[in-house]
């Protein structure tokens, strides 16, 4: 026994020092490789890190714009799916920039820090987050951020749920004092405020009596949970339903009571062909394809990207005439003309109050910071000059007429 | 298979503990069984990809050691699974099975976490690794001992006791994640001092892992010797054969039970040290990540033997990290690389009952 013992240790021995001669070994390669600069289109891997896979909305909306703008222009894409936000998000990273990609991406807010000591790991690969708010202060060449204005997607979504609003109202459903909406979202984050505020201000721009009560479910992914959520906002009088959250709990619980429906991530039309009224959606093709060909011509990646309707990053979905009040398209068409003209800025200070105040300064916590530091003028011109300072959404006020009914972290 | 038995009516065949193999044959049973793994995932691979196996073998091989990178994280993960695996076997070597190891180690990983939160920018760096050592080992030897305790006094049974300690730990972690939790309310701690590096463990010569490594090789060199040589090791084993022996040669049992249970608690939350400062640089409920099972099978296949285990864990490790660029490379879910997984370790622990049982077919008299 003793003898082997001995042997097993021996040969324990020999396969870790063959180990070890492999680092050695593929540390040469790695020198001989080009630098990313020069590579085209041809050569150039792709590498997404996704936190669920095909069955999460928000994920497939990414893995379908990823495999499409790679399969567009040429390039070799390698997807990870179920990358939690965790150290393994750091080894997804790396390994994807050890296998020789030339861009690493990941999709969800918690993986960044982790995609950060990747980039700083590989300074020669660029690392592109989605939702991130770091890049801007970072200061790493390879790092970077980007988001959609998701918001204005959100307010001429909101324009269509005014127009239902107007219809009902006109029809004797409800009084004009009684319009009101509710919006189920997941957390109390700058993102969703950003989202529910523009979409209650859509809908004031054509029905100036509207109203609005938040119910909160403390996660992204929680059917049961939205669905009570919107339950709860239609037994305390809402007349219609919109939703930040990626389940189809507040559609399907819209359906069956017949009430009104703004979706998000994509058309539900299928599942509630009755009560659907239009979505919105980020579009993450035009992104994917402006860092892919970034690389190939060598050019710089920006450390924030934001685009929106113009640039097909933020979409709206088929109108459901069915559900939809009539003259919705054109309104929504006349709205989409302004916004890109820059005659309507969606947080116009002019149409909304903070207790009942209008706002003519507001510092907004853009530079991360674990306190949560107010740091800069985000009100100028007029109005709140939204993802201008750095691509993440960082409207948080909380204005007059739209109610918190809780809160979640 | 009693006599009556086999007056009545003899099965085909029978299964029977085997008298003590020479080693060599029971290696000669085990290294065919990872062979006949080795076939069956091909065979599997083969079925679903389409891929010749040979392929899925070089493919296995290079996502095992293909780049430096690579290697190291290897060597790495061997060295966690390896710690753990240590951690583990004094117990088991006493008959006290405890498969708590899984919280005892997020216990320790845990009590780190806390420290380099914090204490991250109050501390010197060495003072603070020693705050870290000491409150990680005390907590990984606390979660260990509560069981232990109860064992000894009031003879409760260790295995439920042990299995249910893991998730309270996972519970504790789960708050004190959402306590800590940047964004607010994310439940994600993110990186912990990104940008001082406080509590890290230092990289050697521009090596992240190398220290971990070399700890965990001090540990397993100490560990054979304490199991082999001195009499705390010799009072294991004399336990784990026979509670009644060691009374009548005047071991303290209870003090034996007590003590050894502590010692593995305690490699536990090193541990869990070496998992969240040397690794991870985070905690998440999910940081062990099953290491505390496979640890037990990775001391029971070596025989308790610190020496073997440092081939079986290497074994496992080669094999997940191969199973998971399987599943990369030919672009299949990650739950492929846990089928792979699991069809290995399926046949070493099938492996074991070869070794331990033979299956006796029925004699053509018999039938008579």
């Amino acid at each position: 026994m003793k003898k082997f013992t001995k042997l097993l240790a021996l040969l324990t021995a020999v396969a870790m020092l063959f180990c070890f001669a492999a680092c050695g070994g593929s540390g040469d390669e790695n020198q001989t490789t080009q630098p990313a600069g020069e590579s085209d289109l041809a050569n150039l891997k792709v590498g997404f890190i996704f936190l669920h896979d095909e069955n999460s909305t928000y994920d497939l909306n990414f893995i379908k714009a990823a495999r499409e703008a790679c399969a567009k222009l040429g390039v070799e894409i390698v997807e990870k799916v179920n990358i939690p936000e965790s150290n393994d998000c750091y080894e997804a990273a790396v390994d994807l920039a050890d296998r020789g990609c030339d861009i690493v991406f990941a999709d969800s807010f918690g993986h960044e820090q982790y995609m950060i000591q990747a980039a700083k790991e590989y300074p020669d690969v660029q690392f592109c987050h989605a939702t991130g708010t770091m890049a801007h202060t970072e200061n790493l060449a390879n790092y970077h951020n980007a988001f959609a204005s998701i918001y204005e997607g959100r307010y001429l979504a909101g324009v269509a749920a005014g127009l239902k609003l107007n219809e009902m109202i006109e029809a004797g459903q409800f009084t004009a004092e009684e319009a009101k909406m509710g919006y189920v979202g997941a957390f109390t984050y700058a993102e969703v405020i950003s989202g529910y505020t523009s979409f209650y201000l859509g809908a004031k721009s054509v029905c100036p009596t509207v109203t609005m009560e938040v119910q909160f479910t403390g996660s992204w992914y929680d059917e049961m949970a939205e669905k009570e959520a919107a339950e709860k906002l239609l037994s305390n009088g809402c007349k219609l339903i919109s939703q930040h959250a990626d389940s189809m709990g507040a559609p399907t619980a819209c359906e069956t009571k017949g009430v009104p429906n703004v979706s998000y991530n994509g058309s539900t039309v299928a599942a509630c062909p009755n009560t659907f009224i239009i979505s919105s959606r980020i579009n993450w093709v035009p992104y994917f394809e402006y860092m892919i060909n970034c690389v190939a011509n060598g050019e710089a990646i920006a450390a924030d990207w934001c685009k929106g309707l113009e640039a097909g990053a933020v979409e709206l979905s088929e109108i459901n005439d069915k559900a939809a009040a009539p003259g919705t398209a054109q309104a929504i068409a006349d709205a989409k003309a302004k916004l890109a003209d820059g005659t309507l800025h969606v947080f116009d200070t002019a149409t909304f109050t903070v207790n009942g105040e209008t706002l003519t300064s507001y510092k907004a916590d853009v530079d991360t910071d674990a306190a949560y530091t107010a740091d800069t003028e985000v009100i100028a011109d007029g109005y709140f000059h939204e993802s201008e300072y750095r691509s993440a959404p960082y409207f948080d006020l909380r204005i007059d007429g739209i109610t918190l009914l809780n809160e979640k972290f | 298979m009693s006599k009556s038995v086999k007056e009545a009516h003899e099965p085909l065949f029978h299964i029977a503990k085997r008298e003590a193999l020479p080693f060599w044959l029971s290696w000669i049973i085990r290294i065919g069984a990872v062979a006949a793994a080795l076939v069956a995932c091909a065979a599997v691979t083969v079925l679903l990809t389409g891929e010749n196996p040979i392929q899925v073998y070089a493919t296995m091989i290079d996502g095992a050691i293909g780049t430096e990178r690579r290697t190291w994280s290897l060597l790495q993960n061997t060295a966690m699974l390896l710690c753990i695996s240590l951690a583990v076997t004094p117990a088991f070597k006493m008959k006290f099975w405890n498969i708590g190891a899984e919280g005892q180690v997020l216990m320790g990983g845990l009590a780190t976490a806390a420290c380099m939160i914090l204490f991250g920018d109050k501390l010197s760096a060495p003072l603070l690794m020693i705050v870290m050592i000491v409150t990680s080992v005390l907590a990984g030897a606390i979660w260990g001992f509560i069981p232990a305790f109860f064992k000894a006094n009031w003879n409760t049974n260790e295995t439920l006791f042990t299995l249910m300690m893991n998730y309270i730990a996972m519970q504790i972690v789960s708050f004190f994640t959402y306590m800590w939790s940047v964004p607010k309310g994310s439940g994600q701690i993110g990186v912990i001092n990104a940008k001082t590096q406080a509590g890290w463990i230092p990289a050697l010569g521009g090596k992240a892992y190398l220290l971990n490594i070399i700890i965990v090789a001090v540990l397993t060199a100490v560990m054979y010797v304490y199991l082999k040589y001195s009499k705390h090791g010799y009072e294991i084993s004399v336990v784990g054969e026979s509670e009644n022996t060691a009374r009548y040669i005047g071991i303290n049992v209870k003090k034996v039970i007590m003590r050894t249970v502590l010692l593995s608690g305690a490699l536990c939350g090193i541990a869990g040290l070496l998992l969240v400062s040397g690794t991870d640089h985070t905690i998440t409920r999910n940081t062990v990540a099953g290491r505390g099972f496979t640890a037990i099978m990775v001391s029971w296949l070596a025989k308790f033997n610190p020496v073997y285990m440092i081939l079986t864990s290497f074994l496992i490790v080669f094999l997940q990290k191969g199973a998971t660029e399987i599943s990369t490379i030919f672009g299949l879910n990650d739950s492929f690389s846990e089928i792979i997984t699991g069809i290995i370790i399926f046949f070493i622990i099938g492996s074991e009952f070869f070794v331990n049982y033979t299956i006796k077919f029925r004699e053509k008299e018999a039938n008579k």
